[in-house]
């Protein structure tokens, strides 16, 4: 019975969503500590490489910059090396778990989020990741587009039945 | 005296923006080291549902659910935060940020100038919160990347870095999606709301 439970619970957490903890471990709160410093560590090369930075976005849509289309097109091959690394070798989490990869099925909900998302990009000049790191940069005002940015999660929650996808 | 010199010219080096081939690769990296210190996916929009799941989750089936589970990606996201601050007051030259001469000449145009700041702060600032311009650059651009992102299943990190790397052909529709998206209001939307 708990089984069930835990699974439709993941059912629900994976709708629609990319990250979910894989991990069935039940770990105690400092641990907790590793994510906060990996974040650290984005965070800092979001800022340094100006991923962050509007202007860096406006270029990118503009085609006069080479610079982000290097920056997520490098990431993507050393993602992409690194993860078959994983599976070629069956590499195991530190605590010597099974590294799980969930399949993602296609639905048109990546088409026009997709695009809507592009459209919030563009004029924000920035995607979910930078907007914390610009508030960390002492860009106060951008709280409001992240209040914003929480505001449409759970307005597509509210409608999600009768969008289609 | 050695040590002293190269430690030196170490940061100065830090405090230069980095190029793509350092940061691109350091951020392709966070996918397996994720992986393999907690089986976690790469991902940041999520953290935007697990904040509606655990204060207002309205009785929405799609917020019904563990988000505790998740709480990994919200200390994640409060890290990229820290991270932030870290970089801009200990990291950083403070220079102005260099752009494509086009883009600086266009920008001007409507009034931007101001290159210090990671964000423009000519048109976005609390004063200019309260204008149309400002309303539909940070409250309205702001909804759609919370609406958009989770109706793709997730953003740049999910999809195109995260979801690209596994291979997964829906990522690369999103992804492509996210660039013509921006690419339409880039070039043919934003100039509108610019002109305003």
């Amino acid at each position: 019975m708990q089984n069930i439970e835990t699974n439709s619970d993941f059912e629900v957490r994976s709708l629609d969503t990319m990250c979910v903890n894989e991990s069935k471990i039940n770990h105690k709160w400092y641990h907790q500590i590793k994510y906060l410093i990996t974040g650290v560590l984005f965070g800092i090369i979001l800022v340094k490489a100006e991923i962050i930075s509007w202007f860096r976005i406006q270029e990118m849509f503009r085609l006069q910059s080479f610079h982000m289309y290097g920056v997520i097109g490098s990431a993507v091959v050393v993602g992409i090396i690194s993860v078959f690394i994983i599976k070629k070798f069956n590499i195991k989490t530190i605590d010597g778990e099974q590294i799980v990869f969930n399949p993602k099925s296609f639905n048109k909900g990546q088409i026009f989020g997709g695009l809507l998302f592009g459209l919030g990009w563009a004029i924000t000049g920035a995607c979910p990741g930078p907007i914390f790191a610009q508030i960390g940069t002492g860009a106060s005002v951008v709280v409001v587009t992240l209040l914003s940015a929480i505001a449409g999660t759970w307005t597509y929650g509210y409608f999600r039945d009768k969008l289609p996808h | 005296m050695f040590e002293k010199t190269f430690n030196f010219i170490m940061l100065e080096i830090i405090k230069e923006p980095w190029p793509w081939f350092v940061a691109g690769p350091l951020i392709g990296l966070i996918v397996p080291f994720l992986l393999i210190i907690g089986n976690k996916t790469f991902g940041i929009s999520s953290s935007l549902r697990h904040v509606c799941a655990a204060i207002i989750p309205s009785k929405i089936p799609f917020f019904q659910y563990n988000w505790k589970k998740e709480a990994w990606n919200l200390v994640f996201v409060f890290g990229v935060f820290l991270g932030g601050a870290v970089a801009v007051n200990l990291l950083s030259n403070n220079n102005a940020v260099v752009v494509n001469p086009k883009l600086m000449d266009e920008l001007a145009t409507y009034g931007i100038t101001n290159y210090n700041n990671l964000i423009p702060v000519d048109i976005l600032n609390w004063q200019s919160l309260f204008t149309i311009k400002g309303f539909l650059m940070m409250v309205m651009g702001g909804f759609f990347i919370g609406f958009g992102t989770r109706y793709a299943g997730g953003c740049t990190s999910g999809h195109a870095i995260s979801g690209l790397s596994s291979l997964q052909w829906p990522s690369l529709v999103a992804t492509i999606c996210f660039m013509l998206g921006g690419f339409i209001t880039a070039n043919l939307i934003l100039p509108l709301i610019l002109s305003l």
